[in-house]
């Protein structure tokens, strides 16, 4: 199965997409920001996978090991999480004063609201 | 402490004096933020001359060895926009103490200047490091605080403002970190130097040109290219003051300077970038940018809104010397990088005071200003010529270089387009100026000039739009041998 | 409302000694096992938010009042930064940790340390302190109501 072989890459393109779809498409502010969760979500796999090398170990060197995986891509993305958790929280954040000011968080309605005004 | 770690404290200054700020009571948080980004420029000046006169400079964080630890590596095009950063937000902190204080409030103050000396340490720690990595760390500490920064503003639409730069910024911070993993797949490596070395041998793989792609989409997303510019007019027009003055100036710029990195240092010996067209992209996009952008900005009465589309077509005319793509053009669009700083610096700075006077700065307000504050109406008018690019200051320099480049290549046609650019500015600032000296004041008015030191701070910049406009050597050369650093690559 | 049951107020008391010594559990073991300062620091914001559930905001503020929560998000910084600088003031590069003591693991592990010991300061102020936020916003709703 050539397509089950790269399944990492498959899942990385899909939650990507659809993250971003998500984005583009949804009116909700907070919608959105989940959106941007998954898509960023992404990157995390596309960064994870090729640093595991089946078979290999965690890299604390051992005489009873040859092989070991790559730590360098796991603590990027622990970097990246904490980066896109500093997004998130500081986006919902601008929702929730969003919320306060106009009473709704739906673009269009905010959208509405500006240009009656 | 020997001056052998300026580099590391550079942005371990700002970086801890945030929370500093944030301890302190509200009253100090102002000096806090003075006094820090001063010692950040006397830093950045120290690191500046040593790179002058030593080369590049690398540093290693914690010790560790370079392809395996952070790198912070130091040559003439980044010393450059260290400077200038530090020194743009040297003056912005100098000015800002009265107008934050009245457009933020008394109890959010100390927040502000938080948020204020991390996206100062962001900034300068994107351009600083040679961590491909490290890049998108810093870009994302330089955006959370600028949305914040941008979200403090009076009007509610500032929030929104705010919110739109962070799903675009995320995405282009995203997209960016997208490519630099997809060149670590094919590399293993994410030391710039390194990349380099590395990168020609794979260039011809299609990871490396879906890399190459999200790059592009992400870096110029984050220096509002122009179709990718629709977060920046909404978020520097309803920003505070001191934002927009400080965001305007540096932030896209910074932005630039990871676009210069990454396609001419790192991807230069790849030659990808002439491979996949991109210089004539950008040329094409830069031209609809300056037309477009400034077009836009003729119709517009908010005049912060209005410097705000003039801003998306400056960044034009510095993407226009990138897609030339001469040296001598590069040249330009690296001066202008720092011309458009200062000048933009100094009009957003003199509109702050405006703003502090009068609320919103929005055309009708502006009726009589010439008589009622004539040294922040005079410092607009120089600033003003400027940007149009009248001989004698700043912008006309840069146009100048950019010109030649487009000779060298001899494209006339591209010479009179950069011409007829430059006079859209006199229209909508013309607007400005008719406002301000030839409407009458409305009679009840009791406005006069903005306190004192927002009017020596501001008037610092305008001072610098005319003397680097009549004393080329300092800029010319330096940006000559940043765009020979840039060059050279590694 | 929550704190009117009795069986809640005994549970949510009986569980809270763990549940600490459990984070403290974790945070003295982050340098070279599963653990450390995030974890942590969010298991002891966890439990202060178990309390203000069952006995209210302002008894739980009693306990940890919100401007001490203010004050540790930047504390936590300043500890973990301050652990670079003094790598720094030992005369060697920023963030080493090799030289805060006689051979170079023990530094690194006191550096990691301290380092946790910061993250833990800031990660739980920040949970508790987005939480009280919220809730006061709540409590003040309920109030105008």
């Amino acid at each position: 199965m050539e397509v089950l072989a790269n399944i990492n890459q498959w899942v990385t393109i899909f939650l990507m997409v659809a993250g971003l779809y998500i984005v583009v498409a949804r009116g909700n502010m907070v919608k959105k920001l989940i959106g941007l969760g998954v898509f960023q979500t992404s990157v995390y796999l596309l960064y994870i996978s090729p640093g595991k090398i089946i078979g290999g170990t965690a890299p604390i060197i051992s005489p009873d090991f040859t092989v070991y995986s790559n730590p360098l891509p796991h603590v990027l993305i622990l970097t990246a999480i904490v980066v896109g958790v500093a997004t998130l929280a500081v986006g919902l954040a601008l929702v929730v004063r969003i919320n306060e000011a106009y009473d709704s968080i739906e673009e269009d309605e905010i959208y509405a609201q500006e240009h009656d005004a | 402490m020997s001056s052998l770690h300026l580099p590391a404290l550079l942005v371990v200054v700002p970086l801890l004096s945030a929370p500093l700020c944030a301890l302190l009571p509200g009253r100090l948080s102002w000096f806090v933020a003075v006094v820090v980004s001063l010692a950040t420029l006397a830093i950045t000046w120290a690191v500046h001359d040593r790179v002058l006169a030593e080369g590049v400079i690398s540093y290693m964080i914690g010790n560790w060895p370079s392809p395996l630890g952070i790198e912070y590596r130091i040559d003439e095009a980044n010393a450059f926009v260290l400077l200038l950063v530090a020194g743009v937000g040297a003056v912005v902190a100098l000015w800002g103490r009265e107008s934050v204080a009245a457009e933020v409030g008394r109890r959010q103050e100390r927040w502000y200047w938080t948020m204020y000396l991390l996206a100062l340490a962001g900034l300068l720690g994107v351009t600083i490091t040679g961590d491909a990595f490290n890049v998108f760390v810093f870009l994302e500490i330089s955006s959370l605080a600028s949305y914040v920064l941008i979200g403090f503003g009076r009007d509610r639409r500032a929030l929104t403002a705010a919110y739109q730069y962070l799903i675009m910024g995320t995405i282009g911070a995203t997209f960016f970190v997208i490519g630099v993993g997809l060149l670590y797949t094919m590399t293993g490596t994410l030391n710039m130097a390194d990349l380099a070395a590395r990168l020609p041998l794979v260039e011809e793989t299609r990871p490396v040109h879906a890399a190459f792609a999200f790059l592009v989409v992400g870096i110029s997303l984050k220096l509002a290219l122009f179709p990718l510019h629709l977060w920046l007019p909404n978020a520097y027009a309803y920003a505070p003051s001191v934002t927009t003055a400080f965001l305007s100036a540096t932030a896209t710029k910074v932005a630039v300077y990871m676009f210069l990195r990454f396609f001419l240092s790192i991807f230069g010996g790849a030659e990808l970038f002439e491979l996949l067209a991109l210089p004539d992209i950008l040329l094409v996009l830069s031209l609809a940018a300056i037309f477009a952008a400034s077009t836009v900005a003729i119709f517009q009465s908010d005049v912060k809104r209005m410097l705000a589309y003039s801003s998306v077509a400056q960044i034009g005319y510095i993407t226009l010397g990138i897609g030339i793509g001469t040296r001598l053009a590069l040249t330009g669009g690296i001066v202008h990088l720092f011309n458009h700083a200062v000048m933009k610096g100094a009009l957003f700075l003199l509109l702050g005071g405006i703003a502090y006077r009068i609320g919103n700065v929005t055309l009708d307000r502006l009726a009589g200003l010439g008589r009622r504050m004539p040294v922040t109406t005079a410092g607009i008018v120089i600033a003003g010529l400027s940007l149009v690019g009248t001989p004698g200051t700043v912008g006309f320099v840069s146009k100048w270089y950019l010109a030649q480049g487009a000779l060298e290549r001899g494209w006339w046609w591209l010479v009179a387009l950069i011409v007829v650019g430059s006079l859209l500015p006199v229209v909508y600032l013309g607007r400005v100026i008719e406002a301000a000296y030839f409407r009458p004041a409305p009679a009840d008015s009791a406005l006069h000039e903005a306190t004192p030191q927002m009017l020596v701070t501001a008037w610092i910049l305008v001072v610098a739009c005319v003397w680097f406009g009549l004393d080329t050597s300092l800029t010319v050369d330096v940006a000559s041998r940043a765009a020979e650093a840039l060059w050279r690559g590694q | 409302m929550l704190h009117d049951s009795v069986i809640l107020r005994v549970v949510v008391k009986l569980l809270l000694p763990p549940i600490l010594l459990y984070a403290l559990y974790v945070q003295a073991h982050g340098e070279y096992g599963p653990g450390g300062g995030f974890q942590a620091g969010v298991t002891v914001a966890a439990a202060m938010i178990l309390y203000t559930l069952i006995f209210g905001v302002p008894e739980a503020q009693r306990v940890v009042p919100f401007a001490v929560v203010r004050t540790m998000v930047p504390l936590g910084v300043l500890i973990y930064g301050g652990v670079g600088i003094v790598g720094l003031m030992l005369g060697s590069h920023y963030l080493d940790y090799t030289v805060l003591a006689a051979s170079p693991p023990d530094g690194n592990h006191i550096g990691v340390v301290l380092v946790e010991i910061g993250v833990f300061v800031t990660v739980s102020g920040t949970m508790l302190s987005i939480f009280y936020s919220f809730s006061s916003k709540i409590e003040d709703g309920e109030d105008a109501d």
